[in-house]
Order: C-alpha cells, then sequence, then structure tokens
C-alpha cells in the first residue's frame, strides 16, 4: 500500500492505495465519483477520460500511485453551483448525448481540446475525438456542440 | 384502419423539446448499475473457455478457494442443481427446429470460446478476476467449426451432438408461381453478398448486481438491460425463483442496440450466487470479456436471385439464406433474420416471392438481434441486387427504382403482409435533389475520361422496413413465444403533475421527453410536470420493453388511448361538479369546459383525490391504464445516398457525402428522431466500411477487443445531411412509425452501392463488407489479372 495526496474537483485527498488500483476505480470505488466510466480495458474509448493538472488522460490507463500530487477534474467538478458550464449547456442544447454514457468523457476531452486550441476547426475538433467512442449519436452533434462554444 | 382525427400535432408533440434526461448524464449522476455497491457484497469471476469446442474432463476450483478473498467458487456442475430451466430462447420457429439445453455454466462441453465454466464470488473485483485464473480446467480439445455453410457440410463437427446435425430449422415462405416467373424471365440476376459479424458495442458494458432477502426469499436484480419484464418472466423460469420474488431494475442503461435484448447467463449466475450465499452480488464486464460473452449480430450468407422484363420490371424474388447462430440460442436468436422474410422484395412490387432461410450452429459466439435484427440484411440483398439489375439491362439505378416502385397504400405485399403508408417517389425525388445526382454522375463520368485514379461512386438505397414489433397474432402466427402490446398508466396527482409509468424502457432513446410531449398536447400539462417511470418491474408491472423501434409506435401509443381513459373519467367528475350533463362538457388539452362554466383537469385531480363529491359509481383517484397491441407493424421507409471516393492505387473508401431522406410517419421530437437517425447511420456505414468480427478456423475471435475491432471515431465519418418526407401511419391515432433502426437498416446497402458503382466500370461488381482497403486493392489487382 502506498499514500497518495490528490486533489478532485478542488478537494484534496489522502488515500492509502493499491499500486495496482487505476485511477479510474480510485474515484469510482474510493472517492464515489460515478460520473467518470469504464468503457473497454484496451484504452481505446475514452468514457473514462478526466483532466490530470489540466490535460485529458484516460484514468483506466493511469496508476492512481502515478496521481499522488495531482490536479484532477471530473464531469462533477464542472458545473458551478448547479448551473451547467457553457460546454456542458451546448451539449445539452445540441442533442450530443443519448444514453450519456460516453459523455463525460466527451466533455473533458473536449474542454481539453478548448484549452489548448479556443477555434478549432469542424476537422480539427473531428480528430480531436478520435479517442472517445460515442455509439449512440453518429458524432454531428458532439461535433456541432463543441464547435457551438469553440466560437 | 381509421384515419388519426384527434391529435393536433404541432403544438408541443412535433416541437424540437430539449431533453429532460440530459442534466443528470452530464454532470456525472446517472444511475449505472456498476455503480451500485453495498457492504458485504461478493464479486463475480467467471472462467471461461479459452477452446472453441472441447469436452471439459475435469475442473479442479480449489486453487482459486486457497485465495484469501475468495468466498466460493464453483464448477458448472457444482452449480447445476440451481437451474430451474434453460436459459430461454423465445422463438422456435418450426415444429422440427432443434433448441439445445442452454445451461448458464456448460458442464460436459465447452461450445465456443467465451463460455462459462466456473464461477468465482470474492470480496474485490480483482480477487475475482486473480482466481478465476487459479481454477484448472481439463479440456479434451475438439475439432470446430466457425463458418455456417461449412458447419452443414457432411463431416463437420458437431456442435450439439444429439441433434446429429448442426441445422438449427430451415423456415420457408412462398407466394406466387415463382418458378414460372423465373423460368419466363427475359433476365435473371444471381447475386451472393455476405453479412459481416457484428459486435454491438454498446457503450456501457454490461453488469449485474443482485440484493438478496433471504428470509423471504426475494431478489432484486440490477441488469443493464433493455427488457427487465422479460427479464423477470424468463429468469424465473431459469432460478425457480417465483416471478412475484423477483424484482428486475433497469436503471440509467448505456445503449443497447439489441444486444442487451437478451436474457443472459450472469444475470442467472448472479441470482444463483446471491440465494446461496445470501449475499448481494454483482458482475461487470470488461469489453474484452464482453466480446466473447455478450451476443453478436448479422453472420449471415445470403444468395438472392431477381426474374426480371428486360426493362428492368422485376417479376420475382427468390432469396435463400444461411445464418450463423453460434453455439445456443439465446433469446430472439432464431427468430432475427425472419425479421427479414418478408422484405426481400423491399419497396419494389413484384409477382412472386421465395424466401428460406436455414439456421446452423457453429463454435463461436451465439448471434442475436443487432440494430435492424433482419431487415439491414434484407435491405441490403434487395438494393444491391436491384443496382446489380440495373448494370444487366444498362440503365440507370435511379430508372430501375421507379420502374418497380409500390405506389398504391395501404400495400398488401406478395410476401403477405400490409404496408400501411408510404410515397416512396417522394423520398427518392428529395434524396436526387438534394444530392446533386445527375451533377455527380457528370463528375463520375469526367474523372473516368480523364483517367483519375480516384473514382468517384454514388449510391441509393431506397429501403422500406417494418418495424414497432407487433401484432401479437402475427407474432403468434409465426411461433414467437410472447405478445407485442404494451401498456401504459397515467396517473393524475392530486398537487399538480401528473406520473406516466411505462412498460418501454428506454436507454438513450429519450422517451422521458417524448412522452411527456404526448401527455403535455393531450391534457395540458407542462412537459416538465410530467415524471415518466419507466424500467421497474415493482414500479411497471406491465410491460415488454424496448426493441424492434417499438417503443413510440406502441408504447407511445398506449399512452395516447391511456389519456383518452383519464379525459372520459374526469369529464364525467367535471361535468358533476360543474352540475351539467357530460354531454355539454367539451375537454380540450386539460380544462372541461361547459356553457358557462370550466374546470381545469388539475382541479379534477385534486377533487378525485379528495372524493368528497363524486358522480355515483365513480372510484376516487385519477388513473388509467391502456394495453395496446397494435394491428399493424409500421413502415417507414426513405432513400438514402452514399456518395464515396474510392482510391484505386490504395484501396481506400472515403465516404464524402450522406443523404438520406426519411418517412417516419409522425414526429413527435424532431430533434431526437434526427439523433436516432444519425446513429444507425453511423452504425450501417460502420458495418460497410469498418467493423468485422473474424474467427480464426479454430474458433478463436481475432478481433477480440477494441483495439482490433474498428469501432469508427469521429474523424471517420462526414456530416450527416437529413430530410424527411411525412406519411402518417393510418393505424395508430399518432400517425408514428418507428425510427430507431431505420438508419442501420438503409445505410449498408447505400455505401457499398456506391462503392461497387465507383469501381464497376473497372469491371468490378462486389466488394464484401466492410470494405477495407485491403479488400478493395485485391478486387482491383484481381481484375486486373
Amino acid at each position: 500500500m502506498r499514500n497518495v495526496s490528490l486533489t478532485v474537483n478542488e478537494v484534496p485527498y489522502e488515500l492509502e492505495l493499491e499500486p495496482r488500483e487505476l485511477l479510474v476505480y480510485v474515484l469510482r470505488e474510493r472517492l464515489g465519483l460515478n460520473g467518470t466510466v469504464v468503457g473497454c480495458d484496451t484504452s481505446s474509448c475514452g468514457a473514462c477520460t478526466v483532466l490530470l493538472d489540466g490535460e485529458s488522460v484516460k484514468s483506466c490507463t493511469v496508476l492512481g500511485v502515478q496521481a499522488d500530487g495531482c490536479e484532477i477534474t471530473t464531469i462533477e467538478g464542472l458545473a458551478q453551483n448547479g448551473s451547467l458550464n457553457p460546454l456542458q449547456e451546448a451539449f445539452h442544447e445540441h442533442h450530443a448525448l443519448q444514453c450519456g454514457y460516453c459523455t463525460s468523457g466527451m466533455v473533458l476531452a473536449a474542454t481539453s481540446l478548448l484549452a489548448e486550441n479556443p477555434s478549432p476547426s469542424e476537422e480539427q475538433i473531428r480528430h480531436a475525438l478520435e479517442g472517445n467512442i460515442c455509439r449512440c449519436t453518429g458524432y454531428q452533434n458532439i461535433v456541432d456542440a463543441i464547435g457551438a462554444v469553440a466560437r | 384502419m381509421s384515419a388519426p382525427t384527434e391529435v393536433e400535432v404541432g403544438r408541443i408533440v412535433g416541437a424540437p423539446v430539449e431533453r429532460k434526461e440530459d442534466k443528470k448524464l452530464l454532470q456525472g449522476q446517472a444511475q449505472w448499475v456498476d455503480n451500485m455497491r453495498v457492504p458485504g457484497m461478493v464479486y463475480l469471476g467467471v472462467v471461461r473457455s479459452p477452446y472453441a469446442h472441447a469436452r471439459i474432463k475435469s475442473v479442479d476450483v480449489k486453487p482459486a478457494l486457497a485465495h484469501s478473498d475468495v468466498v466460493a467458487a464453483w464448477s458448472g456442475a457444482d452449480i447445476d442443481e440451481e437451474w430451474a430451466g434453460s436459459l430461454p430462447c423465445a422463438w422456435i420457429p418450426t415444429e422440427d427446429t432443434n433448441a439445445p439445453e442452454h445451461k448458464p455454466v456448460a458442464v460436459d462441453k465447452a461450445r465456443y470460446v467465451g463460455d462459462a465454466v466456473a464461477v468465482i464470488a470474492a470480496t474485490s473485483r480483482g480477487a475475482a478476476e486473480d482466481a478465476a485464473e487459479l481454477v484448472e480446467v481439463e479440456y479434451e480439445p475438439l475439432p470446430a467449426v466457425v463458418d455456417p455453410e461449412a458447419a452443414l457440410a457432411d463431416g463437420a463437427p458437431i456442435v450439439h451432438e444429439q441433434f446429429g446435425t448442426n441445422r438449427c430449422y430451415t423456415w420457408t415462405l412462398e407466394a406466387g408461381e415463382v418458378d414460372r416467373l423465373f423460368a419466363e424471365a427475359d433476365v435473371v440476376v444471381s447475386e451472393r453478398y455476405r453479412q459481416n459479424r457484428l459486435i454491438p458495442n454498446a457503450i456501457e458494458p454490461r453488469a449485474v448486481f443482485v440484493t438478496p432477502i433471504p428470509a423471504t426469499g426475494e431478489f432484486t436484480l440490477f441488469s443493464t438491460t433493455q427488457v427487465p419484464h422479460i427479464a423477470r418472466v424468463t429468469l424465473s423460469g431459469v432460478t425457480g425463483i417465483p416471478e412475484a420474488k423477483l424484482r428486475v431494475i433497469a436503471p440509467d442503461v448505456g445503449g443497447g442496440f439489441g444486444s442487451k435484448l437478451n436474457v443472459y447467463a450472469e444475470e442467472a449466475l448472479a441470482l444463483a450466487v446471491a440465494r446461496r450465499l445470501g449475499r448481494a452480488v454483482k458482475w461487470t464486464e470488461t469489453r474484452s470479456e464482453g466480446y466473447l460473452s455478450t451476443i453478436h449480430g448479422r453472420d449471415q450468407i445470403q444468395e438472392i436471385e431477381l426474374a426480371a422484363t428486360s426493362e428492368g420490371r422485376i417479376t420475382a424474388v427468390r432469396a435463400k439464406l444461411t445464418v450463423g447462430f453460434g453455439a445456443y440460442l439465446q433469446l430472439v436468436t432464431t427468430g432475427i433474420p425472419l425479421l427479414g422474410a418478408w422484405l426481400y422484395a423491399g419497396s419494389y412490387d413484384v409477382e412472386g416471392y421465395s424466401f428460406e432461410c436455414t439456421g446452423v450452429f457453429t463454435n463461436t459466439v451465439p448471434t442475436d438481434a443487432y440494430r435492424g435484427a433482419g431487415r439491414p440484411e434484407a435491405t441490403y440483398a434487395i438494393e444491391r441486387a436491384v443496382d446489380a439489375l440495373a448494370r444487366k439491362v444498362g440503365k440507370d439505378p435511379v430508372e430501375v427504382r421507379r420502374l418497380n416502385f409500390i405506389r398504391e397504400f395501404p400495400a398488401e405485399i406478395t410476401s403477405g403482409l400490409t404496408i400501411d403508408s408510404g410515397d416512396y417517389d417522394a423520398c427518392l425525388d428529395l434524396a436526387l435533389e438534394k444530392s446533386g445526382y445527375e451533377a455527380v454522375r457528370e463528375e463520375q463520368k469526367a474523372r473516368r475520361a480523364a483517367g483519375d485514379s480516384k473514382r468517384l461512386g454514388i449510391g441509393l438505397s431506397t429501403y422500406v422496413e417494418m418495424c414497432g414489433l407487433a401484432p401479437s397474432a402475427i407474432l403468434g402466427a409465426i411461433r414467437y413465444g410472447a405478445g407485442g402490446w404494451e401498456a401504459a398508466t397515467i396517473r393524475c396527482l392530486p398537487a399538480g403533475t401528473v406520473q406516466v409509468l411505462t412498460g418501454s424502457t428506454p436507454h438513450g432513446q429519450g422517451h422521458e421527453t417524448t412522452w411527456s410531449q404526448i401527455v403535455a398536447d393531450r391534457l395540458g400539462y407542462d412537459v416538465d410536470e410530467v415524471e415518466v417511470l419507466h424500467g421497474d418491474t415493482a414500479v411497471v408491472p406491465l410491460g415488454m420493453d424496448t426493441y424492434g423501434s417499438r417503443s413510440l409506435a406502441v408504447g407511445g401509443v398506449a399512452l395516447y388511448h391511456a389519456a383518452d381513459r383519464i379525459i372520459e373519467k374526469a369529464k364525467r367528475i367535471a361535468a358533476h361538479l360543474m352540475e351539467l350533463n357530460v354531454e355539454q362538457v367539451e375537454h380540450v388539452r386539460g380544462v372541461f369546459q361547459g356553457p358557462e362554466s370550466s374546470m381545469t383537469l388539475k382541479e379534477v385531480a385534486f377533487a378525485a383525490w379528495t372524493a368528497h363529491n363524486l358522480p355515483e359509481g365513480v372510484e376516487p383517484g385519477l388513473e388509467a391504464t391502456y394495453v395496446y397491441d397494435p394491428p399493424n407493424f409500421s413502415w417507414p421507409s426513405g432513400a438514402h445516398v452514399a456518395i464515396v471516393e474510392v482510391d484505386t492505387e490504395t484501396g481506400a473508401v472515403e465516404l464524402l457525402r450522406y443523404i438520406a431522406v426519411d418517412d417516419v410517419g409522425t414526429v413527435v421530437n424532431p430533434t431526437i428522431v434526427e439523433g436516432q437517425i444519425q446513429g444507425g447511420i453511423a452504425q450501417g456505414v460502420a458495418q460497410a466500411l469498418y467493423e468485422d468480427a473474424i474467427y480464426d478456423d479454430d474458433g478463436n475471435l481475432l478481433t477480440s477487443n477494441m483495439v482490433t475491432y474498428l469501432v469508427p471515431s469521429a474523424a471517420e465519418f462526414p456530416r450527416w445531411e437529413l430530410y424527411r418526407t411525412e406519411t402518417p401511419s393510418p393505424t395508430n391515432p399518432l400517425g408514428v412509425k418507428g425510427v430507431g433502426e431505420t438508419g442501420a437498416i438503409a445505410s449498408p446497402a447505400a455505401v457499398m452501392n456506391a462503392v461497387v458503382d465507383a469501381l464497376a466500370a473497372d469491371g468490378i461488381t462486389d466488394i464484401t463488407m466492410p470494405a477495407t482497403p485491403e479488400r478493395v486493392w485485391r478486387a482491383l489487382e484481381e481484375v486486373k489479372a
């Protein structure tokens, strides 16, 4: 077991983790942050995407112990005082989610994209989402939602 | 059939109301099954056969039991006494169908890679996985068979020895003088197509969570299922738990596409382990495990023949399918190809019709419903064959389609059913206009003339499909084991809001919003005043669940009729309170209007609740249930156009544009309908260009995870260009038709017709799906040689 300090959605935590515990299970099972979900076991689908020190990572591919000293943002950390942030609002307005299982990862991947490139083209948005699989929407409304915030 | 009269579409029905479901999903507050945890629960680990076909000589669970976090471990034989019945197959299409017993854990023989052979219960997920690897199983490997045609050959390994054959059944349908029409035909087209095996990949993996109450023998099963009601009755049969003591809950479910229209071994297993241990039990598949334990789709070999005049007028269709069912029959494995049985003449008027389907056991994961279920296959075969006919008679595919369209509705089609409504020319006209069809043909010619290595292709799919499953009497006639009705309850609460109980079970489709719109429109509530409850057999005891594009066309119509019953009762109460005759009161969207006075429905609901002054014989409360059995399927149709560019140097296919015109009858929420069509098209394009579940000859799944099985991302798709025409269905008062599967049904044919069209001048007449660069390049090399 290892002692790990991390900050999640601005709340500090001191945890004792098994070295093999993946960050996604630390978030879900230790901290009860169920908004980050698991969709695959090959780092392919992006459903578990979170921000680690501001950059998007697949939390199924990061060990909890590797996040020692890091700041993490999950989907639960985006809305302020119960109001959706502009990206979440755009997903709602553009019908960019159906079942909603990929949505946390999509929103966080998009957050990271817009931080790096505030006005991406449609093609840039599509390529930035290559690591995030949605099976419901055919992606167009997701791309449009991100585009609406970018402009 | 009567024309719709009462709903004035366009007030709330017809409006793009924003989804009520989104806010929790966007903030990570959904209730997924895998979120559920209680103290003392155990995690299941399933030991799966690494062999496609093997006798199980012995299973030693002792090494697993030695693991400090393992609570129990059982072989198939150890747990066999838990089963009161086989895992269910609800559709036995013929009297001589070979239907094998299907145990949740195999005892004597493993029949596919992934077949469960032992089970672990441990106090952590990691321990369950670790301990599963400690179980020692001695196998005697047997020869395996994976190809459905090879499985029918003499001397093939037999999956279920007791039948002496791998044939499950042969089912036929014939109408008209087919042999004569073929003998007299000027032209006969004979085509052979393969429907690639697909993995549905609902993005939420399957999960099961069971909580028992040992003292009373009650169990609550949370499952990632599309069918909690069907699961309750069938799992009662598998486990012997009385239906009344089994509550099934489908909480938030992350997509299904047919893969969660099933009753799985792990659901039965979790119940059995919870019963044995008296503890809560959880199982969540990993994605790779899901590829070996959740159903696959398609896997058909299709032979289709058209008899036609030299002009291209089709007189008869003959279709013959050989379908890979995998190692066992899951819930509706047998019925999937038959859902296309009536559709192999597509939107065309023919005199003769012949269909034959042979289902075959192979040493592979069972196939079952995947979005479209039988109808994408039928559409693909007829739409590809019509293009082949056009090439043969030297006409444009548009012209041949126009020559053959069904134009009189309702249309009794030769295969025996009745299409409710449609206007196929209107869809095609709009699709041609929006795609700039003629201009694309001109550019195609110009590129050919210039010897451009990048060929342009344009492909059509003028489909019709049958959905909204289904009239119960028809289901009975084709030997399905249940009905096709749906139930809805409306409960007007005293404080001014309304509850809807629906037997439909959404998993991304937005029923809460759409159902609220229907109730708001009919009863005058605000959309936000409607609460829609679903997916819990204790809250909504009566239901047939969600699949086959049935929710709106059956469940939504049930809701419409339940509103009628509310209005009827409320009108009696309102008349009584206003001291009028019922005939003097008129109802308009939640207001009961008398000559000089009026009452709102909310006032009536309160009065019905206090029950201080009700008319003679009227029960307190304002609640009504309606169970609707549809008189017909619903028949969406449309014209889809794909425009592709094929690089003849690399074999790469790029989908440049995709134009879809769909007629899905009356639309309740256009935004949600567009979303359904977009997602469906994406899955169909994926079948045409990317996805393929590949087995080697020994029965190993080579595409065994999300790295090797190519689910496309946003980068692989163009923008979807969607348009609609509208012929309301005359069979229901809302005029609605199903929409969930149309995109996946229409699009593989459109894309592949475009690919073949691009390469037709090179002498290519077929590419097998998916049209990967390698396949296209090899086909080009072959015609050069």
